[in-house]
């Protein structure tokens, strides 16, 4: 999965998982917990739903990298066999 | 017509969810009712057959209302097969405009007032044709809850505009929500106890409008405990080491579906607290404490349209953590679609918010008569503490309690929030 692909993906999940939220007005290299006024039961089902859709574990530890939309989309474009995000 | 809350005095029945002649047990969901705040899942009282519907979908009756006859199961004499539609008119309330219970249904279908329509049946009666004449050739009405009704007039939106997603296309107040942009739009506001309601992002809102029927709900209880409860106030901070790195080991090991948050352990401590405080576990009713028999969590859910419930959890207390877990989630996933059934807005005993996640350190809240403490939870977060005479950065919650002072005096306050902080320093007990 390339990057692009991912945060496509990462996007729909967030819908997914917090209906309703307004996905534009979140910088990708910025935290979207916060933005999106996530709970943590929220951020929960985010990651459960993240990982039915890529298969990865996404281990507690990891969280930290999931923070932001890029940070989502690297994590996941590299541990899926995609090439990493290309420089901007 | 249940009550679904301490509130609540009216309510409007949004759909049926048996048929006429089905077989119900105590506990099923049959209805769907809204009330000023949100909109609840009804179970049945008792277990038989249900021989007649009393109140059709759209109306709103008072508390106590009968909404349909069950006839009970047992040796009395079998209701038969289930009655076909449409029944005899004499099996109907009498009401001034002669319709089968079908014709009415398909009136409130089409949003057809009965008294607009002329009826070619027999002695005047309503027909089917005479209601789907009436629809095509009339005005069109929405069909519409009152609190999407409400909703509507104070956001300042059209209601005929609206696409209804409810039961027949009626316009429920989340469609309202939708359609003002409060929900489609930018993450919408949340409320929170205590928390003046943020203006609603509608352009059309009027200076004049007023507070739509979920804020009127929550302003009539908390005015109705800071009149009538004299609260004390009481805060510990608890040191979460323990308990995190308990909780952050289990959770390794476990599929993302299976890993506690903090919160199932606090609620989890708070349940097990009040069962050994009961002086705080139960309600204030007719000038004396009423204990409860068993723990019934209220837990403060706030809704992404703005507003507030506090559905009951049962039995916290002695689930084990990973259903604690499980209930929590369920639970404020339904609050936040509005499904919530009736047994769960019941009375709760003691009641919680946690407004952790919106990043406050301490909430001291205002108790739901009459229920008589809250308890508050506020954000995790690292701070310096004292261990063993050097100084340490651990994880801690600051938890408070308020409390009624007619039911309980301080030292009581006192014991339930040492009991919560020794039970989180022992999570593996949990």
């Amino acid at each position: 999965m390339t990057h692009d692909e991912a945060l496509a993906m990462i996007r729909a999940v967030i819908e997914e998982a917090v209906p309703g939220a307004d996905l534009a007005a979140v910088p990708p290299d910025e935290p979207f917990r916060e933005r999106l006024e996530m709970d943590s039961l929220d951020f929960l089902t985010f990651v459960e739903l993240l990982g039915g859709r890529t298969g990865l574990a996404l281990p507690e530890q990891d969280y930290g990298a999931l923070a932001t939309l890029d940070g989502c989309a690297d994590y996941v474009a590299s541990r899926t066999g995609g090439p990493p995000a290309a420089p901007s | 017509m249940p009550s679904l809350g301490a509130d609540m005095d009216e309510g409007t029945l949004v759909e049926w969810l048996v048929t006429r002649g089905a077989e119900v047990a105590r506990g099923d969901v049959i209805a769907v009712v809204e009330t000023a705040k949100s909109t609840i899942e009804v179970e049945c009282f008792e277990s038989g057959t249900v021989t007649e519907f009393l109140i059709e979908p759209g109306t709103t009756v008072a508390v106590g209302t009968p909404l349909a006859v069950i006839a009970p199961a047992g040796p009395t004499p079998a209701p038969g097969p289930p009655v076909p539609l449409p029944v005899p008119a004499e099996a109907v309330p009498a009401e001034a405009v002669p319709a089968t219970p079908l014709v009415r249904h398909q009136a409130a279908v089409e949003g057809v007032s009965l008294q607009a329509v002329h009826g070619t049946g027999r002695g005047g009666r309503i027909r089917r044709a005479d209601v789907a004449e009436a629809a095509r050739s009339g005005p069109a009405r929405v069909i519409a809850s009152p609190l999407a009704r409400r909703l509507a007039e104070s956001l300042g939106v059209d209601l005929s505009t609206v696409r209804g997603t409810g039961s027949r296309g009626a316009v429920k107040a989340d469609d309202v929500r939708a359609a003002a942009g409060t929900g489609g739009g930018k993450p919408a506001r949340r409320g929170a106890v205590g928390e003046p309601a943020g203006p609603r992002p509608a352009a059309t809102q009027t200076p004049a409008a007023r507070p739509a029927g979920d804020r009127l709900a929550i302003a009539r209880l908390m005015s109705r405990a800071k009149r009538e409860i004299p609260h004390y106030y009481l805060s510990t901070t608890v040191d979460l080491a323990a308990a995190l790195e308990w909780m952050h080991r289990r959770n390794s090991t476990l599929p993302v579906t299976e890993r506690l948050v903090p919160a199932a352990l606090l609620l989890k401590a708070v349940a097990r607290a009040a069962r050994e405080v009961p002086e705080l576990n139960g309600h204030w009713r007719e000038d004396r404490f009423v204990p409860a028999a068993g723990v019934r969590l209220g837990t403060a859910v706030s809704l992404r349209g703005g507003g507030l419930v506090a559905p009951a959890l049962a039995d916290v207390d002695r689930m084990p953590l990973a259903d604690v877990m499980a209930a929590m989630k369920d639970l404020v996933l339904r609050a936040r679609r509005g499904r919530l059934r009736a047994s769960e807005t019941a009375d709760p005993t003691l009641t919680v918010t946690n407004l952790g996640d919106q990043g406050v350190e301490s909430v001291l809240g205002v108790i739901y008569p009459p229920q008589v403490a809250m308890v508050g939870l506020g954000r995790v977060t690292d701070r310096p503490v004292a261990v063993d005479g050097m100084l340490a950065v651990h994880p801690t919650v600051t938890a408070t309690l308020s409390a009624d002072h007619r039911a309980s005096d301080g030292a009581t306050g006192a014991r339930f929030l040492t009991a919560l902080d020794r039970l989180l320093q022992h999570p593996e007990d949990l």
